[in-house]
């Protein structure tokens, strides 16, 4: 048994928090810098141009990219044979939450109650997935997600014999509805099978993935390209003013599921994907 | 090609805005999100006066980051609009002159527009750090127990946005 004092975790979370809110993964930086390239309205140029500023100032002047610093979604990957102690680890996981937001001068944007709306003022509680594996080590990812584009996510609960065109549907009529309302170019993260919560955890944790990394099932990671050239041919555009570039990327999570169902969930991203882990 | 306006701003102004103008903004805004316009609109219905004079103001969807020692404010970029769209009609009547934010506006807000003349622009989102550095003043003048969605009062230089509903009602979202 390995033991881990849950005040690491805490120590870990506080600074993810405060740098995964000033500057994008490289990946997301290439994807941006490519767009640009690629992008043929000129307003839509533009607004790349300007976003490509801003991930500038964001990190040389810590002034967060975006004002909306999220609600913190945080994956657990717990090791077997590891112990935790010194604590909850709950408790732990807010508290470098706490911190991070509070010492990082990042938005408080989570309310106690969804109907009664009092601000935590401390950014918690995060929302928190564990999940048991082998080993002795323990993964934490953290993604922190706006609410602009968390708002225009959709879960479809399709027919079997709908088979792959209802999924490229239910995830196009998302990206349209979505519109400029999720800050495009965006990443659309789906999670297909499984059942109804599964598929909405498996396309959150699909936008944690690199977005220049296919998936490793061959009709998938194919699945994942049209989807993206159809999204580009919407014309929605950088800020949905128009233009060529409306996605990033699209990545795709399957899972098992029933004989009797198709579920299909569809978590937008804007172009402020952040996400970042460390391995404790 | 950049068309520069100062705020407040006269109906016959921003009558001579089209939809897809770029413009940049210098003057006077005001800030509010939804527990803004929840509080607003219960002042309006118990007969109380609003904690600003909307006339030919602009109202910025948006609710910045805490800023740092030395910072005017913190990231600063737009919200999305149609959260605010329940509340918007009753403003606009009594002469709230535009709004900046980004998204899709409802049907009974682009009636709005087009019934008192006003504009809907749009900033770029996810783009609050740039956008911060157009922000010289920040005042926190009501509604202060809101946090970051408190009504805050700003002093704005060359702040760019995008013209999305025109006063004739053309929604460059919809072109
Ligand atoms: S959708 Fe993303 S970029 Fe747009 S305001 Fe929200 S967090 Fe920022």
């Amino acid at each position: 048994m390995r033991e881990i004092n849950v005040s690491e975790i805490t120590n870990k979370i506080k600074n993810m928090c405060i740098s995964v809110n000033l500057d994008l993964s490289d990946d997301m930086k290439s994807a941006l810098k490519q767009a640009e390239q690629e992008e043929s309205s000129t307003l839509g140029k533009h607004i790349l141009r300007q976003l490509d500023k801003n991930l500038e100032i964001a990190s040389s002047e810590s002034i967060p990219i975006c004002q909306d610093t999220g609600m913190a979604v945080i994956f657990l990957e717990i090791g077997q044979d590891v112990h935790l102690t010194g604590g909850s680890l709950e408790a732990a996981v807010n508290e470098g939450v706490r911190q991070g937001y509070v010492e990082g001068y990042l938005r408080k944007s989570v309310v106690d109650d969804p109907l009664i709306r009092k601000n935590t003022g401390d950014n918690t509680p995060a929302v928190i997935h564990e999940k048991i594996v082998d080993g002795d080590k323990v993964k934490i990812t953290l993604a922190p997600k706006g609410f602009g584009s968390e708002n225009m996510s959709r879960i479809f609960m399709l027919k079997p014999a709908e088979g792959i065109e209802g999924v490229k549907n239910a995830v196009l009529t998302a990206v349209k509805d979505a519109g400029p309302n999720a800050c495009p170019p965006m990443v659309v993260g789906v999670g297909i099978g499984g059942d109804f919560e599964k598929s909405a955890i498996m396309a959150k944790q699909a936008l944690t993935r690199r977005v220049d990394k296919h998936s490793d099932i061959q009709y998938v990671a194919e699945l994942e390209k049209e989807l993206k050239d159809k999204i580009n041919s919407t014309g929605i555009g950088p800020g949905g003013l128009g233009g060529d570039v409306t996605c990033l990327a699209v990545n795709i999570n399957t899972y098992p599921t029933h004989i009797a169902g198709l579920p299909v969930a569809v978590n937008i991203c804007c172009h402020v994907n952040r996400h970042i882990s460390c391995i404790v | 090609m950049e068309i520069k306006l100062t705020s407040p701003i006269e109906k016959s102004r921003l009558s001579e805005l089209k939809a897809g103008d770029m413009v940049s903004i210098s003057g006077t805004i005001y800030t509010a999100r939804d527990a803004a316009h929840k509080r607003m609109e219960e002042a309006l219905s118990s007969g109380r006066e609003l904690p600003f004079d909307i006339k030919g103001n602009i109202i910025y969807y948006m609710g910045p980051s805490p800023a740092r020692e030395g910072q005017v404010i913190g990231s600063a970029g737009p919200t999305t609009a149609s959260r605010m769209d329940k509340y918007t009609p009753r403003l606009l009547d009594l002469g709230l002159g535009a709004m900046i934010g980004k998204g899709k506006r409802s049907p009974e807000v682009h009636e709005a527009i087009i019934r008192n003349g006003a504009v809907y622009f749009a900033a770029i989102g996810g783009a609050g750090a740039l956008l911060s550095k157009c922000i010289k003043a920040c005042e926190v003048i009501a509604y202060e127990d809101l946090g970051t969605e408190a009504i805050r009062k700003l002093t704005i230089e060359d702040f760019p946005c995008i013209v999305v509903i025109d006063s004739t009602g053309e929604d460059l979202y919809l072109k």
